[in-house]
């Protein structure tokens, strides 16, 4: 073993006296890109991944619809698709796609390919762990589809059905949004504060109580239920979600539920039936039935309908949930929605339709594309490949690119930015990137349920201290939760004045300090976070005199305990999808995904789906607008700063120009020597 | 790691220290003769001094290592407190000092913890061999190849929410000052966390000096004479090692820190804004390019104390060792 | 011999099997989600997704499970974080590099922390004996995430032979392992200069020496073996230490190494790498063991024939 290990350090020595070259160079003259991409992928099927870094990788591999402009952020240019016109009020998209275009092993990317892969993508089958399926929203009951909206699919989409949608859908088929009964495990009805009370309100006449720990169990007992606790119970849940044994309860006494006043006994026996007929049959799948918005005319004609009026779409197009997956390979290697079994994504197996495909993939180590030479623009594509390291550290990313390792890195710690400034002021580029860093309230909990604690939590951060001093890195003082862009006005109300701060706080009855409960303030346990935290901490003791204890967990934990509410107030950061104020607004609906915060209002839900019918682009950036006002009116996130990309590019890559998502075509990159 | 390693170098001293009066005179005469390891204790006293009564002094005469100050940034040496502040405008000197409280707190924290747990269960498996011995010591063997990060997560999720109990009552009932019991109260998860896997080694160390021990003529002698087990154990032979388990322990004080230091690197230390050397150097390191002092003071008072333990460590070793006595 | 083995093999068996156990439980204890990301998960996909890794039966059933897929199909499973890689894959392809590391930072440690320690007991309580562990403790008092980023300031930038990370040269480990190697240096410096010291203070020693036999003689010919047993006890845990545990140089150095796994594998509630990382860990530890003990038989003819 010892004269092996010899002689492999005297060959080390050797090669190391022979290759002077920086990785720089050698990459120069094969014609690849060297990037920074902040950690290993956890995946590269596209509806499977949901990070930046990921999507860095996808988007090189494959292409959707439409394909970002180098130079601008908001116009598109061809990508699959040829052309596309829109009707007048945007709702129905005809996509022609170029017969050119071709996965990188020849079979022609066709108009089935992108209708498999929306199928694909809003699978409802529980088994399927697709994070992003919002992203296929747009489409015309893509939603209905993918949540298995039963009596939308089975009843509303049926020309011949006796009573329409329209109507129909007035009554109780999703269940009520506000009264989750899985909130309340654990409580009894008198611990139930006014806000929770009031979700129960419709259902109770004054005074009556239930049995929550009946309701809020596993395996509810529907038979041990009064007449109130069963009407709760379907309502809680609504047709969609019930069962085969539930739905046939309901049929005997409809009544238990809410139903549109129009539909009368018999329409509903004849909805219950269609739907328990559908459970008896085991569950089929409806893409047939449920009529999604997307057709393929012919094999290259693609037909897309929206839920509604959306003039933006071929911008969300470019959006890696959007883009094609190679219906031929997937499967060959498993069913349509065959998850992280799959091995499609293996080096071995997987093909793309982007101007690159996968070479080599080292877990922790590289992982390098090459040119598609079946790519339909191959003579526009410069590069020969990409190679992206997984630099978790960086610190080393900044210093690698100073020895001239990398073409470009992820970014740069804001640590080193003021020797980026000074040694590298040409490489350094600081530019505008649609995404918010704010804190999450936990608005359920006292004291921050009360929004002038909140607002005064909110006005006692020093944004612009935070921004110019620790950060550097050209970040603006965030006003609201959406990053300024476009024709978009924020209302921006938030700006630091620790006076009102004060005035707030004392007004909602915590004047005193000392009686303010202990609040913590989870984050990450990067060292980013953790200063900003501690500035954070600073501020509102200063300000407020409030001290506010931090709580730094792994990333995971820190996740978990979001998603369970189990905290009081939260570093987060948001990145727009597309460049719309709606990928910042929607979020924020009542009990959304990544909400999180338990706030939710019915005006600003009026107001999003008001401005979801509105064609009329400056009437519905208005709209928009005042949905924001009505956010931050409760404040139920504290926002602190508007991002900015930092990093650091070599003089001779070409074609990388500032765009406000960062989404930035690798096609057109070129390295000049 | 590097403890298995000490054990079997201790191992054969554990005989040595049989007869105790004339030992100790004896052993300070010969750690005189170390200058190093003299140097070591000088600067241990030193550093003792420095953090747990100028410090405190400090701390009462307003000198606040919290305190904010984000228009001077990176003051340097003497433009404001003593060695300027850090990159959030903090009196770095404060820090340093407060950070070496935390840290050395937690290693002669865990270090006691570490020599009655260790000592206590290595002394029984030792003295009862056997199957049962065996099988507690394989138990050791087992969770001494457990990853330490799995250990001090959970012991910190364990201990947390009682912790938070307990600074709370003495907060509310007994009106503590907050600051110190909630700086002083997070260490002790970390602190039980160390020592829950510190232990491990202490234990293996122990279990083979008294195995051997209670091989000796002494020992079958009192055995002979009917003294109860507890009386041989906690008379006879525990007293006997005390040698090595004194030299063991300041052995381990700077490994502790250093595992303070590494933890802080993965995130798992002490609760912010307060701070322990290890993640003062590590938050420093980020700064090696722009802002040499904010890691070079942490780091040359860390170095320094983990060169003084060690050498004192050393030195008491060689001079409770009797065979390099005959040099 | 054989029964050493024997008993070596026996031993590692019963500490894996505990190591597991342990280890099975103590993650599922780690509070956190394995598929949480910056997406939220609907509960229903939350559930497919316990369902599809085992993780909805009851932990008992859990655990016999392992053990069973190991036992009957050699299968550690499926990691959870980064989903549809096989366990063992990742390890196979993380071991190389990791033990390619361990190996020179050992050898280097050895070439550097022996000398010293020798020269160290030499010249016992003299300035060269401070001078030698001054250097061998330099290693350890200067923590490795300061040296690391120290080392690819000073050394790695000027030169251009040198890269500041990555593991894309064969230049590459150079770096990394003689960060590492400090820490085994300062041990082996330790551990040689007491067992010198010991051996030195022999009456066999004293004897050659009154003869006249000369120094250097005596060092290689007498003292050496004898004086390097506590160090090569040692060999054995510290190389199965620097392979899994070298996450902070592994971080610093860009190493594809098996270090960041046990970390990312911790902190992230991947279940299935922490427990598939801690059984080969268990099972190297015993076979480095056994390297020392066999190792020992051979430097010492006493333990040969007991």
């Amino acid at each position: 073993m010892f004269r092996n290990a010899i002689i492999t350090i005297l060959t080390c020595l050797t090669f190391v006296s022979c290759e002077r070259r920086s990785d720089v160079q050698i990459a120069n003259e094969e014609n690849i890109l060297i990037v920074g991409n902040s950690g290993e992928p956890k995946g590269l099927d596209p509806h499977l991944v949901s990070g930046v870094l990921e999507s860095n990788i996808i988007r090189a591999l494959f292409e959707g619809l439409c394909v970002e402009d180098p130079d601008k952020d908001s116009s598109s240019l061809p990508g699959v698709a040829k052309t596309w016109t829109a009707n007048e009020d945007s709702t129905e998209w005809i996509f022609e796609l170029n017969p050119e275009a071709k996965w990188s092993d020849g079979v022609p990317v066709t108009a089935n390919d992108f209708v498999f892969s929306y199928r694909r993508l809003l699978s409802p089958d529980p088994d399927w762990p697709a994070e992003y399926a919002e992203m296929l929203y747009f489409l015309k009951n893509g939603e209905a589809y993918h949540r298995s909206h039963f009596g939308n699919i089975l009843c509303g989409n049926d020309p011949d059905f006796p009573v329409k949608w329209k109507i129909l859908k007035e009554s109780n088929f999703k269940g009520d949004p506000k009264l989750k009964l899985s909130n309340f495990v654990g409580k009894t009805f008198s611990d139930l504060d006014e806000r929770d009370l009031k979700k129960f309100a419709s259902y109770l006449s004054e005074g009556q109580q239930v049995d929550l720990t009946q309701l809020s169990a596993t395996k509810v007992e529907i038979e041990k239920l009064t007449e109130v606790e069963k009407r709760i119970f379907f309502n809680s849940k609504g047709i969609d979600n019930l069962n085969k044994s539930d739905l046939k309860l309901l049929k005997q006494n409809t009544s238990i539920l809410n139903w549109s006043d129009q539909v009368p006994e018999e329409v509903r026996q004849l909805v219950l039936d269609r739907i328990i007929k559908h459970h008896e049959a085991g569950k089929p799948n409806l893409w047939d039935k449920a009529e999604v918005g997307v057709t393929a005319l012919d094999d290259f004609t693609l037909k897309i309908n929206l839920r509604g009026p959306i003039p933006f779409l071929p911008e969300i197009t470019k959006h890696y949930t959007w883009y094609p997956v190679p219906k031929h390979v997937i499967l060959k290697h498993g069913k349509i929605n065959t998850a992280y079994q799959s091995p499609w994504t293996r080096v071995e197996n997987i093909v793309s339709n982007g101007a690159f495909k996968l070479k080599t993939w080292r877990t922790n180590h590289f992982l390098e594309i090459e040119r598609n030479n079946y790519y339909w623009d191959r003579d526009n594509v410069h590069l020969n490949g990409v190679r992206y390291l997984p630099i978790k550290n960086y610190y080393t990313e900044t210093r690698m690119f100073g020895d001239e390792q990398l073409h470009l890195t992820y970014t740069v710690p804001s640590e080193l930015i003021p020797m980026a400034k000074e040694k590298y002021p040409a490489q350094l580029r600081q530019e505008p990137y649609v995404g918010v860093r704010f804190l999450r309230v936990n608005n359920r909990k006292e004291p921050l349920n009360d929004p002038k604690v909140r607002r005064a939590f909110a006005l006692s951060i020093d944004q612009k201290s935070i921004c110019e001093e620790i950060l550097q890195g050209g970040q603006t003082p965030a006003s609201g939760i959406v990053p300024p862009f476009g024709n978009y006005k924020p209302p921006g109300v938030i700006h630091f004045d620790p006076e009102k701060a004060k005035i707030l706080l004392a007004e909602s009855g915590y004047e005193s300090t000392s009686s303010f409960p202990e609040i913590s303030l989870l984050t990450t346990n990067s060292d980013s976070g953790l200063r900003e935290a501690e500035a954070l901490q600073a501020m509102w003791q200063k300000h407020l005199g409030i001290k506010v204890r931090i709580m730094q967990r792994e990333w995971t934990t820190y996740l978990q305990k979001q998603y369970d509410a189990d905290y009081d107030i939260c570093v987060a950061g948001w990145i727009g999808d597309y460049l719309d104020p709606t990928t910042f607004l929607e979020m924020w609906i009542t009990d959304g995904g990544n909400n999180n915060t338990g706030w939710g209002s019915n005006e600003f839900e009026d107001l999003l789906n008001k401005a979801e019918n509105t064609t009329d682009v400056a009437t519905r950036m208005e709209i928009l607008s005042q949905a924001e006002q009505t956010i931050l009116n409760d404040t139920p996130v504290l926002p602190i700063y508007w991002y900015t990309t930092n990093y650091l590019i070599r003089p001779e890559v070409k074609g990388w120009n500032p765009l406000l998502l960062n989404n930035h075509p690798f096609k057109s990159v070129k390295i000049e020597k | 790691m590097a403890m298995t390693s000490l054990a079997q170098n201790i191992k054969g001293e554990a005989l040595a220290t049989e007869k105790g009066t004339s030992l100790w005179a004896d052993a300070y005469i010969r750690l005189k003769k170390n200058k190093l390891a003299m140097l070591g204790g000088v600067v241990v006293i030193l550093i003792l001094i420095l953090c747990f009564i100028i410090a405190p002094i400090l701390a009462a005469s307003g000198m606040n290592a919290n305190e904010q100050d984000l228009t001077n940034r990176f003051a340097g040496v003497g433009e404001k407190g003593v060695l300027g502040t850090d990159q959030l405008g903090r009196d770095l000197f404060m820090r340093v000092l407060e950070g070496g409280q935390i840290s050395l707190l937690v290693a002669i924290m865990a270090t006691c913890m570490t020599v009655t747990i260790g000592v206590i269960y290595g002394g029984i498996a030792g003295y009862i061999g056997g199957t049962l011995g065996n099988t507690m010591m394989r138990i050791v063997d087992g969770l001494l190849a457990m990853p330490f990060l799995i250990i001090v997560i959970l012991f910190r999720e364990i201990i947390t929410p009682y912790i938070d109990t307990l600074a709370k009552f003495l907060i509310d009932d007994w009106g503590w000052n907050d600051n110190t019991v909630l700086r002083f109260a997070n260490l002790i998860p970390l602190t039980i966390a160390i020592a829950g896997f510190g232990w491990l080694s202490m234990g293996r160390i122990v279990r083979s000096a008294a195995a051997s021990l209670s091989k000796q003529e002494f020992v079958e002698a009192a055995r002979s004479l009917g003294i109860s087990h507890r009386r041989i154990l906690f008379r006879h032979i525990l007293p006997n090692m005390l040698g090595p388990v004194i030299i063991y322990a300041t052995l381990t004080i700077p490994s502790f820190i250093l595992y303070e230091a590494t933890l802080s690197y993965i995130g798992l230390g002490i609760e912010p804004p307060n701070s322990s050397w290890g993640k003062l150097i590590q938050e420093g390191a980020n700064y090696l390019e722009t802002n040499l002092t904010v890691l070079a003071v942490p780091a040359i008072m860390f170095s320094l104390t983990l060169f003084a333990f060690n050498f004192l460590g050393d030195g008491l070793r060689d001079a409770l060792d009797p065979k390099a006595s005959k040099d | 011999m054989l029964k050493t083995i024997f008993s070596r093999v026996t031993q590692t068996i019963v500490v894996v099997f505990l190591l597991v156990t342990f280890v099975f439980f103590a993650v599922r204890a780690i509070p956190g989600n394995p598929f949480a990301s910056e997406k939220a998960l609907a509960p229903e996909e939350q559930a497919a997704l316990e369902r599809q890794y085992g993780l909805d039966k009851p932990i008992s059933i859990q655990y016999f499970n392992y053990w069973k897929n190991i036992l009957t199909e050699g299968d550690f499973g499926y990691s959870l974080a980064m989903k549809g890689r096989k366990v063992s894959t990742i390890i196979s392809e993380s071991f190389p590099v990791s033990l390619k590391l361990g190996v020179l930072s050992l050898i280097l440690g050895m070439g550097l922390g022996i000398p010293l320690g020798i020269l160290a007991a030499l010249f016992h309580n003299r300035w060269q004996d401070y001078a030698a562990m001054v250097i061998a403790m330099a290693g350890i008092c200067i923590v490795a995430f300061v040296l690391g980023p120290i080392f690819q300031l000073s050394i790695a930038r000027p030169l251009s032979v040198l890269n500041v990370a990555g593991w894309s040269r064969p230049a590459d480990i150079i770096l990394p392992s003689v960060t590492l190697c400090f820490g085994v240096a300062a041990y082996l410096a330790r551990l040689t200069r007491g067992g010198m010291l010991d051996v030195l203070s022999q009456d066999y020693i004293r004897t050659a020496r009154a003869k006249g036999v000369p120094t250097l003689q005596i060092i290689t010919k007498h003292a050496l073996r004898p004086a390097l047993m506590p160090a090569v006890t040692f060999l054995g845990p510290a190389f199965a230490g620097i392979i899994t545990g070298s996450f902070v140089v592994e971080n610093i150095f860009l190493v594809p190494g098996m270090g960041k796994h046990f970390v990312l594998g911790i902190t992230s509630n991947d279940y299935n790498l922490v427990l598939g990382l801690v059984l080969f860990y268990g099972i190297l530890m015993g076979i480095a063991n056994l390297l020392s003990d066999l190792a020992l038989i051979f430097m010492d003819p006493k333990l040969r024939n007991p």
